[in-house]
């Protein structure tokens, strides 16, 4: 029954493992991977790796310039800066992923639901949300890990609480928009549940801009969790962290550059191979891009 | 009209345009040569994907630069306007060469009232004082055929309807007094009746102008109706231009001829009782195969699958600071009709007519203020959601967009066989083979289950949609303009492939469409939606061979009928805007009465 179109479609044979193969040939995400990579791999062979003690202090070897014995220069209290950036990556790379987690895990289901059902059920998440957000981020994750009580995973909890009311907007507008597409309506002609619904064809269609954000929300919570250990409600001195570290570093910026260079380039760093991780997965996991 | 002796205003020779992909670059309009003389009306037709849109872009130079080659020549009064610099380009622009484009929603700025957007251009380009500029803007928008045009020029493009709004493009574009007008698609995005006004504007100001106009269309009414020869283009190519009588009546190329049999015509159905499928044309020799005449598949006198009855259905309008309901859409007003097995039932109309909302509210995607709607034994309006969902399994729906309508996040397999699933109809192997059964019954492969939807084609995709539709087997089918958004000949494939269905399976459609060819074609019965109501219902032979309502007959009148006899015919419709369904909170319906015309053929009484 062809007039012009064959019907039985020439299709490209199909691919095994796409998402991997595609992630692979996006130099980008690749390089992101590697970065990540290298720093979680420290971070976890720290206890392994033949390092100074990082809370060993040394009078005898304060402040001191990059050299052969501290291969980064060492701090305010002569401790060694290589050892704490391999222990430091620990908490920062926790805290950035973990509390992102807690965002993601909280904010998108309450999106979800706000977006979907609409009225009062948006109108109450949607009021809640903006009180949290009307709250400057770092005051409310102080507020909250002040109340919580000073440890690193008390930290992680207030940074993630404090960042998820993003994640529930972000999710929300996301899910507005896919809502009104053909297929949502679709799925209800078909006599689909609200659950399957949300989860089957609304989720993975939102789910972009998301993974994005959250990458993007790694840096900043790193970085709040600088600013809680600075005001001790993080990572407990002497025990390191990045953040801590560069906030203890800014004293001394023109004595000792050093101190502050490591731990920024490092954050740096993570917070670029997170971005080019996540764009790449964006592509990757989307079957429309081949 | 056109004299051989006469310079061409356009001539265009061994056009070619690429594009930069990913692998270098590629192809898209190869070796296109035509000639457009003084006066003369050419258009270019073709399914998409043709290349005709690129073609004119590539006339007017508005292709991004780094990423597009244009290669050939184009002469404008006989100047090379390839070799022009872009800065002497942007003097042809609007100024020798206007153009239109299809979206007459969009192409003007909100924020402007219309005419100081028309007056900008004069005062711009002709060097007119604001006051000259005003009395010409108004002269235009007379010209143009807006009513009342001097009290409208202060008036913002919201406050236009979308026809008007292609009016006052076409004013706009007139303004510089081209020489030649590219029309790009300018009626498609228009419904049927303003599609007429706008064609028959176009040929008066030709005529009033003297201009010559290229119309670029997907459309072979349109084309038969307004051109004095056609271009034919097929994936890229020329396949043959000529005098439009000669393409429709002796058209050579066998991609020409399968393209013109695939067109639905209005009225080709007059002695035929039953739907008829589409003729198949063979694209490689152009020889068609006899229509069958299917077998009847209705089966009356039972009780109806489908009855609906004074269904209402109205949208609440809020305004002012406590959004305080000031007003309602009468989507749906009062609308009771029967649907038996095996029968179509057409819904006609044009867009706010609530032959959508009908549809969706019978299976309570939106839910209806009042009425009865009974379908094979469920109360539906009475429903708890279990028993909606259990409603599902007797009635689905196809929508209009294949590209969404299906989760772009969902393997074509998994879509197919997740409704099966989810109403518990067997176990996952069973709904493996149905899957397979289904795409094989749609005329797609088994094996494509595991594919993704981005993979297919518009037509296939549509296909997909309906092998979804088919896995709860359903009795009724809701149709809502399920083939609208398809290229000709996949149009008439699809359509084919609902009738088979049909006469397989004996399955009822409620077919909802703007399309009067279409659905002269497709149906058992025919009712007509205007501002929300049926006007006239009956058989499809006695609604299209004896239409009573003044509005069936003035939205038959306004079909475009792809034969070149009717070239030049001038509609004579007046430039009625479609009515607003929009009421007021004291507003009453009035009680109509319908009027018995024939056996089962009834119209409303004014």
């Amino acid at each position: 029954m062809t007039v012009i179109e064959p019907v039985a479609p020439i299709l490209k044979p199909r691919e095994k493992g796409r998402a991997w193969r595609k992630m692979k040939a996006n130099r980008g995400s690749l390089v992101g991977l590697v970065i990540i990579a290298f720093f979680a791999l420290l971070a976890i062979l720290a206890p392994i790796l033949p390092i100074p003690d990082p809370v060993a202090t040394s009078w005898g070897a304060i402040r001191k310039a990059p050299s052969a014995a501290h291969w980064l220069g060492t701090d305010d209290l002569g401790r060694d800066i290589l050892s704490r950036m391999i222990w430091g990556a620990r908490a920062s790379l926790m805290a950035g992923v973990i509390s992102v987690a807690i965002a993601v895990v909280i904010g998108v289901p309450f999106g979800l639901l706000s977006g979907y059902f609409g009225g009062w059920v948006d109108q109450f998440i949607q009021r809640i949300t903006e009180a949290l957000l009307a709250m400057p981020f770092l005051i409310t994750a102080i507020a909250l890990a002040a109340f919580l009580g000073p440890s690193l995973t008390n930290a992680m909890i207030a940074i993630g609480l404090s960042a998820m009311p993003i994640f529930v907007r972000l999710t929300r507008g996301q899910v507005l928009a896919v809502k009104t597409e053909d297929y949502v309506e679709g799925a209800r002609s078909v006599g689909l549940g609200h659950v399957d619904i949300m989860t089957r064809y609304i989720l993975p269609n939102v789910f972009a801009p998301i993974i994005v954000q959250a990458t993007l929300t790694v840096a900043t919570a790193i970085i709040a969790e600088a600013s809680l250990s600075f005001l001790g409600l993080g990572q407990q001195a002497p025990a390191p962290s990045w953040g801590s570290m560069l906030n203890v570093a800014k004293n001394f910026l023109t004595q000792a550059p050093w101190m502050a260079m490591w731990p920024g380039a490092a954050i740096f760093l993570v917070v670029i191979g997170f971005n080019l991780l996540g764009d790449g997965l964006r592509d990757a996991l989307d079957p429309r891009e081949s | 009209m056109a004299t051989e002796t006469r310079t061409p205003v356009l001539s265009v020779r061994n056009l070619s345009t690429s594009f930069k992909t990913g692998d270098g670059w590629k192809t898209v309009v190869r070796d296109v040569s035509f000639d457009v003389n003084a006066g003369e009306t050419v258009a270019i037709v073709g399914e998409s994907g043709s290349g005709k849109s690129v073609t004119s872009l590539s006339l007017m130079r508005l292709l991004a630069q780094g990423s597009s080659r244009i290669e050939g020549e184009v002469f404008l009064n006989g100047k090379n306007i390839l070799a022009l610099s872009e800065k002497e380009m942007r003097g042809v622009r609007g100024n020798d060469v206007a153009m239109i484009f299809q979206e007459p929603m969009t192409s003007l700025n909100p924020i402007f009232t219309i005419g100081r957007q028309i007056s900008e251009v004069l005062i711009r380009h002709k060097g007119m004082t604001a006051s000259e500029a005003r009395t010409e803007t108004v002269r235009l928008l007379e010209k143009v055929r807006i009513p009342n045009a001097s009290s409208r020029f202060d008036e913002y493009p919201h406050q236009f309807s979308g026809g008007m709004r292609q009016r006052v493009m076409i004013a706009m574009a007139l303004a510089s007094k081209p020489k030649l007008l590219i029309a790009d698609e300018p009626t498609t995005a228009l419904d049927v009746t303003i599609q007429g006004q706008i064609l028959d504007l176009i040929k008066i100001l030709q005529e009033e102008e003297g201009m010559s106009v290229l119309f670029i269309t997907h459309d072979m009414g349109v084309v038969a109706e307004i051109a004095d020869r056609t271009i034919v283009m097929f994936r890229g190519e020329q396949v043959e231009a000529g005098i439009t009588e000669d393409i429709f009546l002796r058209g050579q190329h066998p991609y020409t001829r399968a393209l013109l049999s695939a067109v639905p015509k209005l009225g080709s159905m007059a002695d035929r009782k039953l739907p008829t499928r589409f003729p198949i044309v063979d694209v490689k020799t152009g020889e068609a195969a006899e229509p069958i005449e299917l077998s009847d598949t209705v089966e009356k006198g039972k009780t109806p699958l489908l009855a609906v009855k004074n269904l209402i259905t109205r949208f609440p309008v809020r305004s002012g600071l406590f959004s305080r309901q000031t007003g309602a859409v009468h989507a749906v007003e009062n609308v009771s009709f029967d649907l038996f097995k095996g029968e179509t039932l057409s819904l006609v109309g044009e867009s706010g007519c609530g032959k959508s909302t009908t549809g969706r509210s019978i299976m309570r995607l939106i839910e209806p203020t009042s009425g009865e709607v009974s379908l094979d034994g469920y109360d539906v309006m009475a429903l708890d959601p279990v028993g909606l969902r259990n409603l599902r399994k007797s009635v689905q729906m196809i929508f209009q967009d294949p590209f969404s309508s299906l989760n772009p996040r969902m393997s074509v397999g998994a879509a197919i066989a997740e409704p099966f699933i989810k109403h518990k109809l067997g176990t996952a192997k069973q709904a493996k083979e149905k899957t397979a059964d289904l795409l094989e019954k749609v005329g797609l492969s088994a094996d494509m289950a595991d594919r993704y939807p981005h993979e297919f084609s518009g037509g296939q995709r549509q296909r997909i949609a309906i092998a979804r539709a088919l896995s709860l087997d359903p009795k009724v089918i809701v149709a809502d303009e399920s083939v609208s958004a398809l290229d000709v000949s996949i149009k008439a494939q699809v359509c084919n492939l609902l009738l088979d269905l049909q006469q397989n399976l004996d399955i009822a459609f409620l077919f909802i469409s703007h399309d009067m060819a279409v659905v002269e074609r497709v149906s058992h019965r025919v009712a007509v939606m205007y501002l929300g109501e049926i006007v006239e219902i009956g058989p499809r032979a006695a609604v299209f061979e004896n239409p009573q309502h003044p509005y069936t007959k003035k939205l038959m009148a306004a079909v475009p009928v792809p034969d070149p006899a009717r070239r030049g015919i001038r509609r004579g419709i007046s430039n009625d805007e479609l009515k607003s369904p929009v009421r007021g909170m004291d507003y009453q319906p009035p009680v109509r009465e319908y009027r018995q015309v024939s056996e089962g053929h009834l119209v409303q009484v004014a």
